[in-house]
């Protein structure tokens, strides 16, 4: 006499159906004894005392267990029939009302058809988003808001409502989140850790995160705030909301906090706030102060770089060093007298800002559609002077276009035209993995590098390509593969873009460097 | 309750870009996809006031309340009157239409040709051309027979002398009031007011209404309730389906008429009648049903529909937490099968008090128990079960009274909530006869209709409104 069971997670159908499935097995050829049944504590008590069990088995009251006895070979073919016959709809069954029933047309709809809704993730146009978020939180559901375009009033009054009800808003404008290591829209697979954060930019969390995963440390949680959180008017709640979570959270025992400098009250009530979180709070607000942010409790950082191995650092029981900004020059032969410039070509805006601070310090002004310096501000967004860099997913850009991360036309089509510039000499480049990006960069952009290099070589220059990948090697695309034919067609790569942009700076400030092949 | 978010595994409703599904599917992620489109069919103010009322819980406190007010209704048919003397603020020259409001010049074929009919039969002029003349000279008064606690098929005329049925519901005292179904083919109530029309009406008020006012007096009242449910599990919906309804009816009543003083002949005609005319229960289901919903009707705060009804034009709804006030769309035409030598061309705009039964969770909302009636669409006993089932999604609760054996006795979706149509754009689904455009035709045809979304749209702005006053 044989045994067998199967159990089917999360599912669930009422005794009477299961009482019915229990007498049809029953009859089918071989089998001696069997049962259905959901798998609470008594249920598998009287299935062992049946004898249908030899033991209590890995189950809960909302996982379907099917036993069976009977002559061996005749089992398999009996679970397989008791599966099949409890996914067959039957006009009788409650389940079936959902199966056969129509999609779900509303959230409070889909919250019948998906047992246990947490978190809803809002992508509509930006006109209808804050009424839908409004009603998540209203049934009681945190919300990832995706969709920009939502008014200020309606960030304040949906974070409002949210605090009220200990319930978070990302966003709006809110591109990624990792929760419960799960990513949310444009998102990186991480490993996961210790180390929570969150962040008010996106890239700027897509940065920490991978960076942490290369490192070997992992995430607990990755919460998004959308750009606008830190406001003055906004106050800063998600960050607020999301640090307090991530302070109470036992999983987590870092935190690192990302965001452009917030306004100073809003800076010190969430300085405040992660002094008093009870953990190691890792802060980078982009081009700020460190001294200012210095609190007990907290550990300021320059880049997202250093906020990365700051936090995995502290994750590893270690007291973060200051890093020294270490530099890999590309080896590089001669540039021509008049190759000056560095001309970065982004598509992550945090990536852009901060490579726009970083070399402000070393080279003086930066040109940009997205200045640190409003004197900065490009005239012609589609022209770059002297040292340029852009941030291709700006609005002027994506108008009615998909975002750089996704179509690579754009800043193709801008590489080709900066590889023609006699004056450019290096040209620094972000390609961004994970969900939501595009599932191949290397294969759109790989002919095109390949083509600016030949393009300025043919006109008697050698042209340095530098650049970073941002993602990990369990997203869909791969971070070893992309980097590979990336250093194949000869780009210097960097593990960050603080790293990368240091790489480019390098170049120009040491023209007359002699190496290798790049 | 972010803690608690971390704690649990994460699931995600997908509104907007399913390709985000996708990606959580691929990364092990359990989500799923909302087939959104923007509600309130685009209308950002509408849905921004719906948005604030989701599972608002002053909303939830009264829809409950009215809810149970519904649910616990008894509907007794306890008398039988006339319309002059029973129903509340009837005047001498009124005569009740069906549906929302509407000025004799508005009015559709039908809906005239009913007015023209009953004025015949009260005398007030001798002939067609005479009673035209009169119904437009403003001298006669037109009223919604909601407007006085009734409710009639079609163009639901009720004039001062004609027979209605009383109900009661025992439970909180309320009455509602309907008139006799006179048959299919030419009647009344489908615009028809030859001298045959006239004559049926005569007899019905002068033999079929008293031989019935003695019978139900001398069975103290009728339980209208259980009869309803007894008939959904016989096949009929008690909307467009009445043929096991009228029969337990009849059966019911047949013992106390033969104890009554009516001549034999007399009984003979009334059962013949009866017996004839598998529609004769729809206006005891309708003033059953009016009943019901009107015991929920009032509760400030609630979302509950408390009636639907049409006049061949519009198409109107009330609202429980917004009193009398009617929120209206033209009325939509009827998707169905006509008689031979009928078209939809030939058809009147849906017409008729009758989705009161739909209001209540019968008629389309039962259609599960009817499969039969679906056939009017051509559609299969499937279709009939997906169609109850979709109204689960609009509705409040599940009425423990009205089981449905095809639902695994599952009770049948009731107290319609305007912010769950407005939320889903599913429209409420209504089964009802098609009448001619012309007066005097008749019946043509028979299908399934949606109540029209603007209706809800409007009453859920005029909820909200009230609500946030009130605050």
């Amino acid at each position: 006499m044989a045994r067998a069971t199967k159990i089917i997670r999360n599912f669930y159908r009422d005794s009477v159906s299961l009482m019915q499935l229990s007498s049809t097995i029953t009859k089918l050829p071989g089998v001696e004894q069997a049962s259905a049944i959901m798998a609470s504590p008594n249920n598998v008590t009287l299935l062992v005392e049946a004898g249908l069990l030899t033991e209590p088995v890995e189950a809960g009251a909302n996982d379907l267990l099917i036993a069976l006895q009977g002559n061996a070979e005749a089992l398999e073919s009996a679970l397989t029939a008791a599966e099949s016959a409890l996914k067959q709809p039957s006009p009788s069954s409650t389940g079936n009302e959902q199966s056969r029933g129509m999609s779900p047309r509303s959230i409070e709809m889909g919250l019948g058809n998906l047992v246990g809704a947490n978190l809803v993730l809002i992508s509509t146009p930006g006109e209808y988003a804050a009424a839908e978020a409004f009603k998540a939180l209203g049934l009681g559901l945190n919300v990832m808001l995706f969709s920009d375009n939502v008014e200020l009033k309606d960030e304040i009054a949906l974070k409002r409502f949210a605090q009220e009800r200990d319930l978070i808003v990302m966003g709006p404008d809110c591109g990624t989140a990792i929760i419960n290591g799960i990513p949310l829209a444009f998102a990186n697979m991480v490993r996961r850790g210790v180390i929570g954060v969150v962040a008010a930019s996106g890239t700027g969390l897509q940065q920490v995160t991978c960076l942490v995963d290369r490192w070997g440390s992992g995430i607990s949680q990755a919460i998004g705030t959308g750009g606008h959180d830190l406001h003055r008017d906004v106050g800063g709640l998600s960050m607020l909301q999301g640090l307090k979570a991530l302070a109470a959270d036992p999983s987590t025992s870092v935190i690192v906090l990302i965001s452009k400098p917030p306004s100073p009250e809003v800076a010190s009530k969430v300085l405040e706030a992660a002094s008093g979180a009870g953990k190691p709070v890792v802060v980078n607000f982009l081009g700020a102060d460190p001294d200012r942010v210095r609190r007990e409790n907290i550990y300021p950082a320059a880049t997202l770089e250093d906020a990365a191995a700051a936090a995995v650092a502290l994750a590893n029981g270690r007291i973060p060093e200051a890093r020294r900004a270490s530099v890999t020059s590309p080896s590089i032969t001669p540039l021509a007298p008049q190759q000056r410039y560095i001309r970065g070509l982004y598509s992550g805006g945090t990536f852009c800002y901060e490579a726009s601070l970083l070399l402000k310090k070393e080279l003086g002004q930066i040109n940009s559609n997205t200045p640190v310096e409003p004197e900065d501000r490009l005239s012609d967004v589609w022209t770059s002077r002297k040292h340029t860099v852009i941030d291709l997913g700006d609005d002027l850009f994506t108008r009615g276009r998909p975002h750089p991360m996704i179509d690579h036309r754009l800043r193709n089509e801008r590489l080709i035209k900066e590889a023609s510039d006699p004056e450019v000499a290096v040209i620094l480049l972000d390609v961004v993995l994970g969900y939501g990006s595009h599932p191949d960069p290397a294969a759109e952009m790989v002919p095109v590098i390949q083509k600016a290099r030949d393009l300025a070589s043919k006109a008697g220059r050698h042209l340095a390509i530098v650049g970073f990948v941002c993602g990990t090697a369990a997203d869909p695309q791969n971070l070893s593969k992309q980097e590979t034919a990336f250093r194949e067609v000869g780009v210097a790569l960097a593990e960050s873009n603080a790293q990368a942009v240091r790489m480019a700076a390098s170049v120009v400030q040491k023209p007359d460097v002699v190496g290798g092949r790049l | 309750m972010i803690q608690a978010l971390f704690q649990e595994k994460l699931h995600v409703l997908n509104v907007g870009l399913s390709s985000f599904a996708d990606s959580i599917t691929r990364a092990g992620g359990s989500v799923l996809q909302i087939e959104w489109a923007p509600p309130a069919q685009g209308q950002q103010e509408v849905g921004r006031a719906l948005a604030r009322l989701v599972n608002l819980l002053s909303v939830e406190t009264a829809n409950q309340t009215a809810f149970d007010a519904y649910q616990s209704a008894q509907p007794v048919l306890n008398g039988v009157g006339t319309a002059s003397q029973v129903l509340p603020n009837i005047a001498e020259r009124m005569i009740l239409h069906s549906g929302p409001p509407i000025a004799w010049k508005d009015m559709c074929g039908p809906m005239k040709g009913a007015i023209v009919g009953a004025i015949l039969y009260e005398g007030w002029a001798e002939n067609l051309a005479r009673a035209e003349a009169m119904a437009s000279s403003g001298d006669i008064v037109f009223e919604p027979c909601h407007h006085h606690n009734a409710v009639g098929p079609m163009a639901g005329i009720i004039s001062p002398s004609m027979p209605v049925w009383m109900v009661t519901n025992t439970t909180n005292g309320n009455q509602a009031f309907s008139n006799f179904n006179e048959g299919l083919g030419k009647a009344l109530r489908f615009g028809a007011n030859g001298p045959d029309v006239i004559t049926r009406l005569k007899w019905m008020g002068q033999v079929l209404a008293p031989a019935l006012r003695a019978s139900v007096e001398l069975l103290g009242g009728i339980d209208l309730k259980p009869m309803m449910a007894q008939a959904l599990h016989m096949g009929d919906e008690v909307h467009n389906r009445n043929a096991a309804a009228s029969s337990l009816f009849l059966k019911r009543l047949i013992s106390a008429l033969l104890k009554t003083r009516t001549s034999a002949a007399d009984i003979a005609g009334v059962v013949e009648f009866i017996a004839g005319n598998d529609h004769f229960f729809l206006n005891l289901s309708m003033a059953a049903c009016k009943a019901m919903t009107d015991a929920a009707h009032g509760v400030l705060g609630s979302s509950i529909v408390t009636a639907m009804a049409r006049n061949g034009v519009e198409f109107g709804i009330r609202v429980s937490g917004t009193g009398s006030r009617w929120f209206t769309a033209p009325a939509p035409v009827v998707d169905g099968l006509f008689f031979p030598g009928y078209s939809a061309a030939d058809a009147a705009p849906d017409l008729g008090d009758s989705a009161i039964t739909e209001t209540a969770g019968v008629g389309g909302f039962a259609m599960a128990a009817s499969p039969a009636i679906v056939k009017f669409v051509g559609g299969t006993p499937q279709d009939a079960i997906d169609n109850t089932m979709a109204m689960t999604h609009i509705t409040v609760g599940r009425n423990n009274a009205f089981t449905l054996p095809a639902l695994n006795f599952a009770g049948s979706p009731a107290g319609i909530d305007i912010r769950k149509v407005v939320d889903t754009s599913i429209q409420p689904i209504i089964n009802t006869g098609i009448a001619h455009r012309e007066a005097g035709i008749g019946q043509i045809g028979a299908g399934i209709t949606r109540a029209p979304l603007a209706c809800f749209t409007q009453a859920v702005s005029a909820l909200a409104h009230s609500i946030g006053s009130s605050q």
